[in-house]
This record gives structure tokens, C-alpha cells and sequence, in this order.
């Protein structure tokens, strides 16, 4: 009944095309590799709340390619001076995704604040192009096509339940710097 | 303020951006300090430069314009060093995504406002700890440290930093 960050990741990955995804350290990275794999896939092992930053740096960088930040509570929490900064700069080829469960998920489960504070509501004061909230499976299904045709900075809230104990997915096998050589060829720049 | 830089003149800050483009460096993010109120100034002329809202962030989206292609520079105060040191570590240097940091020495040989005092005695040892190269130019080798800059960083794929002591751009507040 509730929608967990897999299944969550189950509805998106079929969507994706040759979009930029930069997904934010723990376990949204091991579970968001579990689902889909791809060259334009950037996993993120450490400097928690920057993957917007990242992201927001490619979309600058590459006007021409599509970017999606696949972002959590916690991380947005940690940066929210960079929904501004998205908000300021207004790059259209930028969404960002906040798989938001309440929780650090990956320190084993300690509340976070966003029960509380609508992270959409901030990302849409600072100026998002647009900004909206699904809380089941069915909406963000009916939802997607249209989200990923959007014209950015855009922002999905999914509200999803704390998942099981434990990790999502394996640890990324890729080192760090292979991660980097994989992603600029992929863009065409190594 | 004194500083001990004994600088006779100011490095203009257009020739300091000429030569970071001429060394290929083409995106520029940062947060201000009044060490380097031109050099922003120039970039901002430009139109390339991004004001972020922390150190950190702007090392992120330095990142992000790595992977897409670009060469980055970020500015900061040596305070913001404090803020940039998680980025660094397990970003910048575990991802091995070059970034050139100009750094403010603020508390340059103790001479400054308090609460730069700390961060001014340990930046050179801080830096070291993690292993960043860094310079901190005079008027005279300024220039050429932004060449050795550029080299280092294609050598290394790391960080490396230069270090703005007081008046090496222009009189300052």
C-alpha cells in the first residue's frame, strides 16, 4: 500500500532516457543502482547535501543535456540554500527529485524535520519553476510523464515509507574516479 | 591592516582573470571576500561568475561543471575553508575533480580581526593536511602561479589553491 524508495524507483527508472542522474550518498545511491544502472548515472559516497549543488553544476555546464538530481530529505535539509541558488540561476534542463521518508534512512532511521516542513513549499517559495507532492504509487505514476516534460528548475516531493532495516542495494562498485571518467565520456568530454 | 605581503602594487584583477582563462580555466563560483572584491568584480563584468550561498555548495556545482566539461575556480574567504573541508575530502579529491581554490588569508601573520585569527595561523597546515598544493603568490609571481595552478591540476586531478594574502589585489576594508 505505501510506496517504499524501491518501489518509488520502480515507477521512474522506465522513464529515463539519456537524462544526467545524480543521486545523493546513502542509500538512495546503493538503491537507485540496484533499480537502473547507466553510464549518465553519478553516485554520490560522501559529501551528503550537495548532489542539487552537483546537479546544478552540470544542468550550468550542459545546457544541452537533461539533468535529474535524485535527492532525499535529510540531504535538502542539509542545502537548502542551493533551492535558492537552483531557483536564482533557473535552469531549465534541471529537476529535482526528494524521495523524502522523514527519516536518515541510512543512520538508521533518526527523524528528520520534513514531517513538518513541506519541502516543496520551501523549493516553490524560493522560486522553482514548479513544485509539487505525491504521497502514493498511483499519483506519482500519473504523474511522471508529465513531471519529466517539464521545463525546470521543477520539483517532486515523493513521500515514501521508511523502507526495511538494512541496505537497499549492494554497495557501488564503481571506484569514485571511475565514476568520474564514466560520466565525462558519456558526455562526451574525457 | 597591516599584512606583511610588502606588496608595492596591486595585481589588476582583469590581468589575473586574463590569465585564468588564458590557462583554460572557464567557470567561476564562489562566495565574497573584500581580499578579492575586484577580481569578482572583473568576473561579474563578464557575466561568469556564480554567487553561491556556502563554500560547500559552490565546490559542488564546481563539480558538477567538471563532469560537464568546464575547468572551475572557486573563490572563497579562508573562513569558508572551514565550511569546504567535508566537500573536498569525499568529493573533490576521492572523485578526483580538479578545482582551482583562490583562497583569502585573512589573519595573514596575526594581523586581522579576531575571528579570523585561527583559521589565518593553521590555512598553510590545514591545506597540507589534506594534501592540496598551494602557493600564495606575490604581485610579481602572481601570474605565473596561476600557470603552475593549471599544470599542477592536470598533473594531479586534485585541488590546489591559491592563497590571496592582504593587498595583492587592491586595498581592502
Amino acid at each position: 500500500m505505501t510506496m517504499t524508495l524501491r518501489d518509488a524507483l520502480g515507477l521512474i527508472v522506465p522513464h529515463l532516457g539519456d537524462e544526467v542522474c545524480v543521486h545523493a550518498n546513502g542509500f538512495l545511491s546503493r538503491a537507485a543502482f540496484a533499480a537502473r544502472d547507466r553510464d549518465t548515472s553519478f553516485y554520490m559516497i560522501g559529501s551528503m547535501g550537495l548532489a542539487s549543488s552537483i546537479g546544478l553544476g552540470i544542468a550550468l555546464a550542459r545546457p544541452d543535456r537533461r539533468v535529474i538530481v535524485f535527492d532525499g530529505d535529510g540531504n535538502v535539509l542539509m542545502n537548502v540554500g542551493t533551492l535558492a541558488t537552483i531557483a536564482a540561476t533557473a535552469p531549465s534542463n534541471l529537476l529535482h527529485l526528494c524521495f523524502d521518508n522523514a527519516a536518515h534512512a541510512s543512520t538508521g532511521g533518526q527523524q528528520t524535520i520534513s514531517d513538518r516542513v513541506a519541502l516543496e513549499d520551501l523549493a516553490r517559495a524560493a522560486g522553482y519553476r514548479w513544485a509539487g507532492r505525491v504521497e502514493s504509487g498511483h499519483a506519482l505514476a500519473a504523474l511522471l510523464p508529465e513531471f519529466l516534460a517539464r521545463a525546470g528548475p521543477a520539483f517532486l516531493l515523493v513521500r515514501i515509507a521508511l523502507g526495511p532495516p538494512g541496505p537497499p542495494g549492494p554497495r557501488i562498485p564503481w571506484t569514485p574516479p571511475q565514476m568520474t571518467d564514466r560520466l565525462r565520456s558519456a558526455l562526451g568530454v574525457a | 591592516m597591516g599584512g606583511g605581503g610588502a606588496l608595492t602594487a596591486p595585481v589588476s584583477a582583469a590581468s589575473f582573470v586574463d590569465r585564468l582563462f588564458a590557462a583554460g580555466f572557464d567557470f567561476f563560483a564562489g562566495v565574497p571576500c573584500s581580499f578579492v572584491g575586484p577580481v569578482i568584480a572583473e568576473l561579474e563584468r563578464r557575466v561568469c561568475y556564480l554567487g553561491d550561498t556556502r563554500e560547500d555548495a559552490a565546490l559542488g556545482v564546481a563539480a558538477g561543471a567538471y563532469l560537464g566539461g568546464r575547468r572551475p575556480v572557486v573563490i572563497m574567504q579562508n573562513s569558508g575553508l572551514g565550511v569546504s573541508l567535508n566537500a573536498l575530502g569525499s568529493l573533490h579529491i576521492l572523485y578526483e575533480l580538479p578545482v582551482l581554490l583562490v583562497i583569502t588569508w585573512r589573519g595573514y601573520q596575526g594581523q586581522d580581526a579576531p575571528e579570523h585569527l585561527i583559521m589565518g595561523a593553521v590555512l598553510a597546515p590545514l591545506l597540507e593536511l589534506f594534501g592540496i598544493p598551494h602557493r600564495d603568490p606575490e604581485a610579481a609571481t602572481v601570474l605565473a602561479d596561476v600557470d603552475w595552478a593549471a599544470a599542477t591540476l592536470s598533473a594531479t586531478r586534485k585541488p590546489v589553491a591559491l592563497l590571496v594574502k592582504p593587498g595583492l589585489f587592491a586595498e581592502h576594508a
